[in-house]
């Protein structure tokens, strides 16, 4: 990657991790620790990855993303409003009543949503079933979808694993958010998935270990993945939750809480100060 | 005049999933290698191109047919009830349900009359299940040309439907020529006045012959058969509270949660009627035979009888 367009990636992610705080800030409540660690990798599918238009979000032939850690949806509304799909205000009602921004996920009220999720596993089932359709239909399109690394506890993310690989799914690529983080503690403690590379890949998948925080490495992953003949491919996304933000970084107690005035206003800005320099370059 | 046929309702919808399939191309067909059991199978055989074995992973395929109807195809996901309602209930729940998907889950070898397998297979609770989930379609046709008519309608509703096959052939009762199948509507199979059985599924053929049993001893039963237990035929049930005075349903399934409690429910806050109802009550089936095991637990005509004249005090 050349780098104007990198510093272009940065700059863009940057702001993808501004709107998610500015949304969590004023619910007052929401997930802004994956929200940040997977940002990087919002912002390179929805800018340079998928083949999308904000401007024709149901197209048929259009490539889908699942977000199966649907809790966070501040970042992916943040990717989704900056790419056009929705005035950036929407940003600011998440979470409230009547607003299109729900807490997790819903498909029928967001543009460019293209499946409820939230509830942790089943994101990647409808994946499969997206990628399916498009191998049953001859279409090309491809369906991505985001895991956490403690989702990928539970065992229906296996079962669609399973599934992917037996179907020769290559259209699918999954992305575990790698932060090391989960509600309870560390992903290592609390529920041990590891080793996930060797998971994925016993159970038929192509899989890169990366750091998802850096887009070269985001960019020839999913290059690479692009093409893998005959099975699904698995990027495993090692990242830092709660990335960008000084205090948030590496904290489980930014999971899920929204940031106070003081907070918010040091946070905001950090990212401005990273902001400026990136201009500034 | 079509022939009387004995047929599980199984076997009714695998039959029909194959002659509706030429004019539907949308319709794939899922399982959860019990294709054989479900009649899926013949699905497979005439259209493998159209049928997803999902291995024996119910939850994982019912979010598969949710990804798949999010593509525009019309899924049918297949699998005991026990396991398509109930083991990926909160599937169901959260990747078919909220996001309103058009995805059809079947949950076969419903009831008790499942027979031998025993308690853990035979699934009392799946009507109950769905009826939680809101915008859910419930169909629980009760016989060969029934279901054949309810599958074709549940391909043309645009929405999740939940659909009971049971193990067990039954008796044909109505005629293929002149069946309408329609959507919510419940069916008067005998008009009376003295009161109203209402029944769903495998009970209506028993209920059936309870009516005419009654009539005999003469009692003036009506009969309702309620292919749709949601949304519930409302009017129709309220009419027979009304010009009856008292209901009595027959359902194979717990007490809690059923047709007998949807009625309930649309009785007490719109009309106050005794409502008896007739189904397992709330507790686990075991191994044996399916009809001496219907016999036990109460769901055959001769109790049907019994329990109807009981609330007439005759």
């Amino acid at each position: 990657m050349d780098n104007s367009g990198k510093k272009q990636l940065q700059i863009l992610a940057c702001k993808v991790r501004m709107g998610a705080i500015e949304g969590v800030f004023n619910a007052k409540s929401g997930h802004l620790g994956g929200s940040l660690s997977a940002a990087d990798i919002f912002t390179y599918l929805y800018f340079k990855e998928m083949n999308i238009d904000p401007k024709n979000p149901k197209d048929e032939n259009r490539d889908r993303m699942v977000l199966s850690k649907g809790h966070c949806a501040p970042g992916l509304y943040a990717t989704l409003a900056l790419k056009g799909y929705f005035d950036k205000n929407e940003l600011k009602k998440l979470r409230h009543i009547g607003a299109m921004l729900q807490g997790h996920p819903d498909m029928k009220g967001t543009p460019g949503i293209d499946m409820s999720s939230g509830s942790l596993g089943q994101g990647i089932s409808a994946a499969c079933g997206m990628a399916l359709a498009g191998k049953m239909d001859k279409k090309d399109y491809r369906v991505y979808t985001v895991l956490g690394d403690g989702e990928i506890e539970e065992g229906q993310v296996w079962e669609a694993a399973m599934f992917a690989a037996h179907h020769n799914l290559d259209n699918l690529c999954a992305i575990v958010d790698s932060n090391g983080l989960q509600i309870d503690g560390a992903v290592a403690e609390v529920g041990g998935p590891e080793p996930i590379d060797e998971k994925f890949r016993a159970f038929g998948f192509d899989v890169q270990v990366i750091d998802g925080n850096n887009f070269d490495e985001i960019e020839k992953a999913f290059n690479h993945a692009k093409t893998v003949k005959g099975k699904p491919s698995a990027i495993i996304a090692k990242t830092v939750k709660g990335k960008g933000v000084s205090y948030m970084e590496d904290q489980v107690g930014w999971h899920g809480k929204a940031p106070n005035a003081d907070e918010y206003e040091t946070a905001m800005k950090e990212l401005n100060n990273t902001l400026s320099g990136l201009e500034a370059e | 005049m079509a022939e009387m046929v004995k047929k599980a309702t199984r076997e009714s919808y695998g039959e029909a999933l194959v002659e509706l399939a030429e004019d539907y191309p949308q319709v794939v067909v899922l399982d959860a290698d019990l294709a054989a059991a479900t009649k899926t199978g013949m699905f497979k055989k005439a259209y493998p191109e159209r049928f997803i074995d999902c291995g024996i992973a119910e939850c994982n395929m019912v979010g598969i047919a949710a990804g798949l109807a999010a593509c525009g195809k019309i899924p049918f996901a297949t699998s005991f009830a026990m396991f398509s309602a109930g083991r990926a209930f909160e599937q169901v729940r959260n990747s078919v349900g909220y996001p309103k998907l058009n995805v059809k889950i079947v949950g076969s070898h419903a009831g008790i009359s499942v027979g031998e397998d025993g308690a853990t297979h035979q699934c009392n609770e799946d009507i109950a299940l769905m009826r939680t989930i809101p915008g859910m379609v419930i169909l629980n046709p009760a016989d060969h040309y029934e279901m054949k008519a309810a599958v074709k309608a549940a391909i043309e509703y645009h929405g999740p439907v939940y659909i009971r096959l049971g193990r067990l052939a039954v008796e044909s009762f109505n005629n293929s020529d002149n069946y309408k199948f329609e959507l919510g509507k419940g069916i008067t199979l005998r008009d009376g006045k003295d009161i109203t059985i209402v029944a769903t599924g495998l009970m209506v053929s028993r209920a059936i012959k309870a009516t005419e049993e009654l009539e005999k001893q003469g009692i003036d039963a009506r009969l309702i058969n309620i292919h749709t237990i949601k949304p519930l035929d409302r009017e129709l049930i309220l009419k027979a509270a009304k010009e009856t005075g008292r209901i009595i349903t027959v359902e194979e399934h717990n007490i809690i949660g059923g047709l007998g409690e949807a009625v309930c429910s649309l009785l007490s806050e719109e009309c106050p009627t005794p409502v008896t109802r007739i189904g397992v009550k709330d507790v686990y089936g075991h191994s044996g035979p399916a009809v001496d095991l219907l016999d036990e637990f109460g769901l055959n005509t001769s109790n049907i009888v019994e329990v109807t004249k009981k609330a007439l005090n005759k």
